[in-house]
């Protein structure tokens, strides 16, 4: 391998024992697998070395650096295992011969191999260690320019992003960040995180932070809303992340922010207008059964809960005679005090549609706090209303359900209270009822017969019976006043106060209305010829409801003229409040029919508010006294003789606007001839004749004629 | 041949810097240790002390897998293949490629590949003023990275005929490191008349103890996974394996005159694919 001028002389193959010698190094090596070589490989490099070896050892007292360079030329072949040196030392000591200068050769190759293993280890630990410095250099160089990219992407990212200590304090903040809350960067950094607080927060986000520094949780993401610097609110899509340290312990939260205030905003609205009502602003059906929902949810075994539903009465006719609009302000206004009424309580009140609304009372403490509630409410809705021109007075019923709200049921209550406002009506509006469980078949009754109806007047269920209205100065029938019945099924007969109330609410009126005057026209069209001697009127009810219908005229012309009903023996009778407020296209209507003949009678006079002065100028030909006011004729044993006076009053304000007067409920003869005595024109009522059916008409007119029961032929007025 | 967990996250960005950190040790510098060299540190010592402890013919597994290595660039270079890419070189020093197969060939490249930036630098500094060799930094978990540097580095043409040797590098993925993927992704761009070469650890005919020595590693920071022989033939695709097949290590091809006892005893086998 070195020296060729030493080696030449001797070696190259010639010598035997230099051969073996290289042969058995080379296969000791191999075999103790310390070399990476084939054996041919090794066998090459100690071919090189044996002729050397051999060549200082023939020569006592020469150069060892030869015997150096073999053991140094062992590491340089990467033999650097120090048990080749233990084998090759082996096979020289087994093969040269024995002495003193052997030995000091052998010490020399041992020599070389340590001084090359020194120098070789030496050599490469630089090695190493400058590759080290380079890497470091190089990663370094990476990391500060990776660095520098996270930079550039943290300075310039359109969305917030923080970092926060182990402690809470934030320690960095970029532009996006600060200028979303509205701070520079230098001062939101010192800010302490758990106390960029907002009352929306819920709780458990702050638990979620809390836990997330213990370590327990890695990331965190929520919608959160922060305050501004200047007090306003940012709501933001918030992603916390931990950063750990080497060991593992929460080092860092590094918050991502994303503003999304106006995404935030658009869903409140949806969310609210979903849960509201558009027209008042108060919560719905929808937000009302998710907070009956929640109380249920929520109710222990003593929780009670009620509620108040309430109606608005009659005001169907106010947005009929009124308008939409005056209705819908009327409707905004009682939203109002409804639900300041219910707030200042701590109770929701929601609209339910049309004029229902409902007061829910989430935890009650019993019928008294509801029924104080009910009257509450039913004094703010009586308040007087000012709608434009109008000064409006209404009032509403209520159906109260106060109940266990543990296992309560939304439909239940809902219909339990529907059914109890239905009785309230019933009862006589403005006014509250409780929800009674003993009377529910009745209650369901009632409901359901208001369902009934339209299937009812399909089915021919309803019939009419008339009443003779009969002349107090001749005795005789001057007409008969139509009456409907309804031949219920399961109920039996039903008079007209069980199913007008309800029909008028659900403007079923208007259709049987039309009914009841097609078939009083077309059975009182016979009378003419069946009851010779007197031309009887036929006198309907017309309900205001179709006072308003645009083709009144026209139906009851088309009536008349189907039927052959001359008009003037058509009497229609309003209630004096539907006339009064009868303004424009019906009064034009009713002058119509006046003008083509029809009577226009005025029912129950006296029993609403009257506009004296107006009644002069309104298309009418009759009034007609209610039973309450004759009723209240005791004969003359009566000496306070006020009811006297007053339908005394009211007979002379008629005739002097020439109108006739119908004193109905006579139930007495006294009645009858202090009427009579009064100047009254005509009576009606059971003393004079119940209502009968068309087919018993012919027995009852005949009795009539006799008139055994009236007082004759009148007298001269008193007056007179 | 560094492949430790926690050197190098995957889910980062490709442009996320690696790490230099000689207070953990380095599986190339380890390797260089139990081969005799002293590229190393004391914490490598330690660990390779540990390796041999446990795992007594782990030692002279890596050696025979470095004379195989030898072996089969002296055979590759025989098919008149000049184009290396090793992948998972580690700190080349003893009988490295490029040494072998340039004495054979001179024309002959090599790109080495490394995770480990101090072996890169390493190598740098031992292929300085070598034109035909160059070396990357990059992991074998991203294949497309690996292509894309190497193609940069303008020594290997990959029309041609290329040796992919990836020796003692695969058993440092688990399955859940996708290695069949990246492997595939690699043997996807071999021109025809391409090899690839793997070496890997096994279990196949280890006695219990060798096994429980395993398991005991697997626990260390530097876990390595060995694999069956169905599942290192799958890493081949559709190559074909050159005789001897897939074998333990020192029955592939062994010198004239070496002396095969009980190969299985490595622990390992090697194999090399030939695209047809």
């Amino acid at each position: 391998m070195t020296d060729q001028d030493v080696s030449s002389g001797i070696g190259q193959g010639s010598d035997p024992l230099a051969e073996t010698l290289a042969g058995t190094l080379a296969r000791a090596i191999a075999e103790a697998g310390f070399a990476l070589m084939s054996l041919a490989e090794i066998e090459d490099l100690t071919r090189g070395w044996v002729p050397e070896l051999l060549h200082v050892l023939e020569r006592e007292g020469a150069d060892l650096e030869p015997a150096r360079r073999i053991g140094m030329a062992l590491v340089d072949a990467n033999m650097t295992n120090p048990g080749v040196l233990e084998t090759a030392l082996e096979v020289l000591l087994d093969h040269l011969p024995a002495g003193r200068w052997s030995s000091t050769v052998r010490a020399a190759v041992a020599a070389g191999y340590a001084a090359g293993l020194r120098r070789a280890t030496l050599a490469e630990q630089e090695q190493i260690a400058g590759a080290i410095i380079i890497a470091y250099a190089r990663v370094d160089r990476m990391a500060r320019e990776s660095e520098a990219r996270f930079r550039a992407l943290f300075d310039g990212s359109a969305v917030g992003i923080g970092i926060s200590d182990r402690t809470g304090r934030v320690v960095q903040v970029n532009q996006a960040l600060a200028t979303l809350l509205g701070y520079t960067v230098d001062e939101m950094c010192g800010f302490w995180v758990p106390e960029m607080t907002h009352p929306s927060d819920p709780p458990e986000i702050w638990d979620q932070y809390r836990r997330m520094m213990l370590g327990e949780i890695d990331h965190v993401r929520m919608e959160k809303a922060y305050y501004r610097k200047d007090n306003a609110v940012v709501w933001v899509d918030l992603t916390v992340s931990l950063i750990r340290d080497d060991q593992g312990n929460p080092q860092f939260a590094v918050a991502i922010m994303d503003d999304m205030t106006d995404r935030h905003h658009l869903q409140a609205t949806l969310s609210h207008q979903a849960l509201h009502d558009p027209l008042t602003g108060l919560p719905n059906r929808s937000l009302f059964a998710e907070r009956i929902a929640q109380v249920v949810a929520t109710a222990g075994p003593q929780s009670r809960m009620g509620v108040c539903y309430l109606d608005l009465d009659g005001f169907k006719r106010i947005n009929d005679t009124l308008g939409h609009d005056t209705g819908d302000q009327l409707l905004i206004t009682i939203a109002d005090r409804l639900g300041r009424c219910a707030e200042d309580r701590g109770h929701l009140v929601a609209r339910m549609g049309g004029d229902e609304f409902v007061l829910l009372v989430e935890r009650s403490a019993g019928m008294g706090q509801l029924a104080a509630l009910a009257e509450a409410a039913l004094a703010v809705v009586a308040v007087p209303i000012s709608v434009g021109p109008h000064r409006l007075r209404v009032t509403a019923s209520i159906g109260v359900v106060e109940c266990p709200a543990m296992g309560a049921d939304l439909g239940d209550i809902l219909k339990a209270a529907d059914v109890t406002l239905y009785r309230a009506k019933a009862a006589g509006r403005g006014r509250w009822l409780a929800y009674d469980p003993g009377t529910v078949a009745e209650l369901v009754a009632g409901y359901e017969l208001c369902a009934a109806l339209p299937d009812a007047l399909e089915r021919g269920e309803f019939s009419l019976v008339y009443q003779p209205i009969v002349g107090l100065s001749d005795g005789r029938p001057w007409g008969l006043e139509a009456l409907v019945r309804w031949h219920h099924p399961s109920l039996g007969l039903l008079t007209p106060d069980r199913f007008i109330g309800p029909a008028e609410e659900t403007g079923f009126i208007v259709q049987l209305g039309q009914h009841v005057l097609r078939e009083a026209c077309r059975e009182a069209a016979a009378w003419r010829e069946r009851f010779a001697g007197g031309e009887l009127f036929v006198s309907v009810n017309l309900a205001v409801a179709q006072a308003h219908e645009p083709s009144l005229v026209d139906e009851i012309k088309r009536t008349l003229v189907e039927t052959g009903l001359d008009p003037s023996q058509l009497q229609l009778e309003l209630t004096e409040s539907a006339l009064m407020s009868t303004a424009g296209a019906p009064l034009e209507a009713l002058r119509a029919l006046a003008d083509l003949g029809v009577r226009v009678a005025i029912d129950d006079f006296g029993t609403g508010y009257s506009n004296l002065a107006y009644l002069r100028s309104l298309p009418v030909h009759a009034l007609k006294l209610p039973q309450q006011l004759v009723g209240g004729l005791r004969g003359p044993a009566d000496r306070s003789k006020i009811d006297e006076r007053i339908v005394d009053a009211l007979i002379r304000l008629a005739h002097a606007i020439e109108l006739t007067v119908t004193a109905e409920g006579v139930e007495t003869q006294a009645q009858a001839e202090q009427l009579s005595a009064l100047g009254c024109d005509s009576v009606q009522g059971w003393h004079i004749a119940k209502p009968c059916s068309a087919d018993q008409l012919d027995r009852v007119i005949s009795r009539l004629g006799r008139a055994p029961h009236l007082p004759g032929p009148r007298a001269e007025p008193k007056s007179s | 041949m560094d492949h430790f967990r926690g050197v190098r996250q995957v889910d980062l960005p490709s442009w996320a810097p690696g790490s230099v950190d000689i207070s953990q040790p380095s599986a190339a510098r380890v390797y260089d240790y139990i081969l005799g060299g002293a590229h190393n540190f004391a914490v490598d010592r330690a660990l390779g002390d540990e390796v041999i402890r446990t795992s007594p013919n782990a030692a002279e597994t890596m050696r025979v897998n470095r004379v195989f290595l030898r072996r089969a660039v002296h055979f590759l270079v025989g098919q008149q293949v000049t184009q290396f890419l090793d992948i998972g070189s580690g700190v080349p020093t003893v009988g490295n490629v490029h040494e072998i197969a340039q004495k054979m060939a001179p024309e002959s490249t090599v790109v080495y590949v490394d995770v480990d930036p101090v072996a890169v630098a390493h190598s740098e500094a031992i292929l300085e003023g070598n034109d035909r060799a160059g070396v990357i930094c990059a992991d074998l978990r991203e294949p497309d990275r690996i292509l894309e540097e190497t193609r940069r580095l303008g020594l290997i043409d990959f029309d041609r005929p290329v040796a992919l040797l990836l020796a003692g590098v695969v058993h440092f993925l688990s399955d859940a490191d996708g290695p069949g993927r990246s492997i595939a992704r690699l043997r996807s761009v071999l021109a025809k008349g391409s090899y690839l070469l793997i070496s890997h650890i096994t279990l196949d005919q280890q006695p219990p103890e060798v096994a429980a020595a395993q398991r005991l590693a697997a626990r260390t920071s530097t876990p390595m996974y060995p694999r069956t022989q169905d599942e290192l033939k799958a890493f081949f695709g559709d190559l074909r394996l050159v005789e001897p097949g897939l074998v333990f290590i020192p029955a592939w091809r062994p010198d004239a005159g070496g002396v095969v006892e009980r190969p299985e005893q490595t622990g390992a086998y090697a194999g090399v694919g030939y695209r047809g």
